[in-house]
């Protein structure tokens, strides 16, 4: 319990310090914890905040679902014909460092102002970890573990399913939930240009339609929060115990 | 040798040599093995480390293929890993992300759903792991994981079971104690064995014949016959004799 008591403790007091700072200065711009609340209430009561981030959630869901049913399959593939793998990653490379933001332009002019245009810069921002992840897993797997498969005289599609599909798990869930990660971040920021709805549009439409700070704040703490869950989703899946195990403790 | 033993041979190795290429070089590593194996009879091969045994078992085991020679067993040449015979590596060779009941059956999916219960719980006991069933390689000991390795090749009833070196990361004691767990296991199912080792008491203590391998490129140097009946006592004259006299042929090995 003292686990979780130590840093809620420590939460409420940067709150209150915060809370204390704002008060002796009230003609800053920056609300305090109290409005940022009040702001947060405000969102609720005008079906906003539900509607923002299921907005958000829809894009980051569907940009990284699409990112991992192409880039994961297609890293496998790759990473276990070495040739395929050789031919593929210089250019990987060279794509990943890429922001996703820098795609913003190319992506509104394929895709127009719209859901399909953030989409598209969830799955640019994924795509690449993500085939990098699976090549690098494929080639990770142990060589007995091959064999092992080899001399019990399976098919090439139970082999896939039975020994390099949970071989491969582990170091898979870990990729995914840093991709989720990234997911999460370009979100925010492909709402800000690309859409009208959103916890990105929230930050940067509160800004403009007269520094509404508080909303601001509002929109970041709610995107913190969100973020911490999917990691936390994320991470319950690598407790599971048949994904728990790696090569490192064999 | 008769042709009646001929045929009778189980596995046959005829000229069998081996060269690896490695970068740009070539590495022979076999040179012209020739042996013949009985149904049910119990090999020991030993010799100097990084001679080439784990070779010579990957070819019998078919995961590699002779650069010359022929492996015939039962008279049909080896053509790729077959579940007939199943080797056990010397770690790592059980799956993590299976129980101990699902790697026992890992090579039983083609069995129906009681005749592979039966089967599981029936090594589960010969292996001695009653009461891990549902329990993760990643919670169980060194020796535990190699008797699960050796309870899930034997589940798949192979005629040949290939050993390289499965105590060879384990404690002397616990070294031991598989021994005669696989002494037992072998005079129980009778399979053929083919044990890669390292230790000259293992290779003494179970084998009814050692063979003895030189230094790269391999040969035989020696076939000895361990003409003792089990239980083999350590200390027994027999024994030492034999003992001393594998010891000297591997001497001699090492120093060519």
């Amino acid at each position: 319990m003292s686990t979780l008591l130590r840093p809620i403790a420590f939460i409420v007091a940067l709150l209150v310090l915060w809370q204390v700072a704002v008060s002796r200065h009230p003609d800053q711009l920056l609300p305090g914890p109290w409005a940022v609340v009040k702001g947060i209430g405000e969102l609720l009561q005008h079906g906003l905040l539900l509607k923002y981030v299921v907005a958000s959630l829809f894009r980051v869901t569907w940009g990284f679902a699409l990112a991992a049913v192409l880039a994961i399959p297609l890293g496998l593939t790759l990473g276990w014909y070495q040739r395929g793998e050789m031919a593929v990653y210089p250019l990987v490379q060279i794509f990943r460092p890429i922001s996703p933001l820098a795609w913003i332009p190319l992506a509104i002019l394929w895709f127009g102002v719209g859901d399909f245009a953030a989409i598209f810069l969830i799955f640019v921002g994924c795509f690449f970890p993500l085939i990098l992840t699976a090549m690098s897993a494929v080639r990770n797997v142990p060589a007995v573990y091959i064999n092992v498969g080899r001399n019990f005289g399976m098919s090439k599609g139970e082999f896939v399913y039975r020994v390099l599909y949970p071989a491969v798990t582990p170091q898979l869930i870990v990729g995914s939930r840093i991709t989720m990660g990234i997911a999460w971040l370009v979100v925010v920021a492909a709402e800000m240009i690309a859409v009208n709805s959103g916890l990105g549009f929230l930050i940067i439409d509160a800004r403009n339609a007269g520094n509404r700070y508080d909303l601001v704040i509002a929109g970041m703490v709610i995107i913190g929060t969100i973020g911490l869950l999917l990691d936390l989703g994320m991470r319950s899946l690598e407790r599971v115990k048949s994904f728990r195990w790696s090569y490192s403790e064999e | 040798m008769s042709l009646a033993t001929e045929t009778l041979s189980k596995l046959r190795l005829e000229h069998v040599s081996m060269v690896f290429g490695r970068d740009g070089k070539t590495v022979p590593v076999l040179d012209d093995l020739n042996l013949q194996v009985a149904d049910g009879e119990f090999i020991a091969v030993v010799g100097p480390s990084g001679c080439g045994k784990s070779t010579l078992l990957n070819l019998t085991g078919g995961f590699l293929s002779p650069t010359n020679g022929s492996i015939t067993i039962d008279g049909q040449p080896v053509h790729g890993p077959d579940p007939r015979r199943i080797l056990v590596f010397q770690e790592r060779g059980v799956f993590p992300w299976l129980t101990v009941e699902g790697n026992i059956g890992f090579g039983l999916s083609k069995l129906s759903r009681a005749e592979r219960r039966e089967r599981i719980a029936h090594y589960v006991q010969m292996v001695r792991l009653q009461g891990f069933e549902h329990t993760y390689p990643s919670d169980l000991s060194g020796g535990m994981k190699q008797r699960l390795q050796v309870a899930r090749a034997l589940a798949v009833n192979p005629d040949i079971l290939y050993l390289d070196e499965p105590f060879g990361a384990l404690d002397s004691v616990t070294r031991l104690i598989m021994r005669g767990e696989l002494l037992r296991i072998w005079q129980a199912e009778r399979r053929t064995i083919i044990l890669v080792t390292h230790d000259i008491d293992e290779a003494v203590q179970l084998a009814d014949r050692v063979v003895v391998l030189s230094s790269r490129p391999a040969k035989i140097e020696n076939i000895l016959t361990i003409d003792i009946a089990h239980p083999r006592y350590i200390s027994s004259r027999r024994y030492l004799e034999l003992r001393d006299e594998l010891l000297s042929k591997i001497g001699l090995a090492f120093t060519v």
